[in-house]
């Protein structure tokens, strides 16, 4: 199993760097997780979908899906696309450091 | 007396009455409830716009199918007030209910997405994911005389998830045998960053995608469609122009669900996993494609969940815990054309593999490979539904996924 390093702790992450513990994530590690996928800056918006990200996993066992973080958070699609580019789903849960979501088969 | 209500007399909710009803004494009263008095062999949509199948192929009464000692009421479902146990009918009628199950299904809506149900769907914009629109884009494909066709998904998750793929293989044989395949260029786009979400089956389905020239483009999630434009636009703005738009509208559960606060964000049911039980009422589960479950919203889940439902629901009615415990499995062909056709078997916590189904080593099917074995077991499978299936008859299949016959493989190797 993978390491990485971030803000001075290490952690385990699985072959494509989602945390293996969500637990294990410290909001002092966002911005760096951030900057691995091209998010250079952080600002509240980014912190909305991150913090819902955290509590709906903890709540659901479930990493979200775009349609539930626009219809519960409120951030529309449209915006999570400009936060986080090209693959919201997977860039936001990255951040917010719980498992890649699953898309369902 | 004690009363079940089933509501939704589709593929989970018509098993479910068949298998219950012999189990169950003659307390319990069973009634299933539906607004349509027609059962579609959903299965058989896919192959009607390029004429293999036509209507009569796929529909029939649904009164057929439920048994002696259960109760078919058809009417459409106002809401279900949990307090009370109670089922609101339209037209003011209530059934109460000791236990419940929610088998409405999900169903396609163009409705969620700017521009498709508009002046253009189903003369440039389709769908097959409905008896109609299976039809009338049999009139599109017949009169068609080439150009740009667009597969695109509009998002996760929907129902049959190898349907959309399918249709790609189909319509690439399709034109093919009308010797028109070099006018014609085919596109799919997915929002999932490969052709299928788990990597073995990715990467052997993109290698068929190959194969048969269908270009993907993954990530894309549209937005809106512009009719007049005849553009596919998604979130991040990238542009896709068409001549004929097939597509997979969004997916949600019966209105009835969300009106009665027992649903997510489209309206299907969050229940255990394992068991299928509400996550808010311990006598309200959810079967089939109506639930909320992190497997395929397909009938192969419906028949295995049914199998493992009907095994715990005598052991839940008296009072004692659920032993019998749901494993995600999932099990679908997948026609490629050209008379060859593709088997994936799955489940929650493994990914489809390679090797031969069901008997180790002998098949007849093969797993994630193009034979024609697989072909007929597909075209097999209707009249397997209807007699078979839908009747609760036993199938030769084991309800839980089995890893023998599988061989592990490494993406990359």
């Amino acid at each position: 199993m993978a390491t990485e390093t971030l803000a001075g702790t290490t952690v385990e992450v699985d072959d494509e760097g989602f945390f293996v513990d969500p637990s294990n994530w410290t909001e002092d590690m966002a911005p760096e997780l951030a900057s691995h996928v091209g998010v250079d800056e952080l600002t509240e918006d980014h912190w909305t979908v991150i913090k819902f990200c955290r509590t709906d996993f903890a709540a659901k066992g479930e990493s979200p899906t775009l349609r539930r973080v626009s219809t519960e958070a409120g951030v529309p699609t449209k915006q999570l696309f400009q936060l986080f580019p090209k693959k919201p789903a997977k860039k936001m849960s990255y951040v917010a450091g719980v498992p890649k979501p699953k898309g369902c088969v | 007396m004690k009363k079940l209500v089933v509501l939704g007399a589709g593929t989970a909710g018509t098993m479910v009455v068949n298998k219950l009803r012999p189990v169950l004494s003659d307390e319990w009263q069973i009634t299933i409830v539906d607004q349509d008095e027609t059962h579609y062999y959903q299965p058989g949509f896919l192959f009607i716009p390029f004429g293999v199948y036509d209507r009569r192929d796929v529909v029939k009464p649904k009164k057929r199918f439920i048994p002696a000692g259960v109760d078919l009421v058809v009417s459409e479902i106002d809401k279900v007030d949990p307090e009370t146990a109670t089922v609101h009918l339209a037209g003011g009628t209530t059934l109460d209910y000791d236990q419940l199950v929610i088998a409405t299904g999900t169903h396609p809506r163009p409705d969620m997405t700017p521009g498709l149900d508009g002046s253009q769907w189903r003369k440039t914009i389709h769908d097959f994911y409905t008896l109609d629109g299976a039809v009338a884009l049999r009139e599109a494909i017949k009169d068609w005389k080439g150009g740009r066709m667009v597969v695109s998904v509009m998002e996760l998750p929907f129902k049959c998830p190898v349907a959309p793929l399918e249709f790609n293989f189909l319509a690439d044989w399709y034109f093919h045998e009308q010797g028109m395949r070099d006018d014609v260029e085919i596109i799919y786009t997915t929002p999932t960053s490969e052709a299928f979400t788990k990597p073995v089956a990715a990467k052997h389905l993109t290698g068929v995608l190959e194969s048969k020239d269908i270009a993907v483009e993954t990530d894309y999630y549209p937005e809106r469609v512009d009719p007049d434009r005849k553009m596919l636009v998604s979130y991040d703005e990238r542009e896709i122009p068409y001549d004929l738009l097939v597509v997979i509208p969004i997916n949600m559960g019966a209105d009835f669900v969300g009106r009665s606060g027992l649903g997510n964000e489209l309206n299907h049911v969050p229940v255990d996993k394992y068991t299928f039980l509400s996550t808010q009422y311990d006598n309200i589960f959810a079967l089939g494609d109506a639930a909320d479950l992190p497997t395929s919203k397909a009938g192969s889940v419906a028949h295995f969940a049914v199998e493992m439902f009907t095994e715990n629901f005598p052991d839940h009615i008296a009072g004692r815990p659920m032993t019998e415990k749901f494993d995600g499995h999932a099990n679908c062909f997948i026609e490629s054309g050209f008379g060859k056709g593709l088997l994936i078997d799955f489940n929650y916590d493994t990914e489809p593999l390679p090797g031969k189904y069901p008997l180790p080593g002998i098949g007849p099917f093969s797993l994630l490979k193009e034979t024609e074995a697989n072909h007929w077991g597909k075209m097999m499978f209707k009249w397997t539904y209807w007699n078979m299936l839908l009747p609760g008859r036993e199938l030769p299949l084991e309800a839980h996924m089995s890893l023998a016959g599988k061989i592990r493989e490494e993406v990359g190797a």
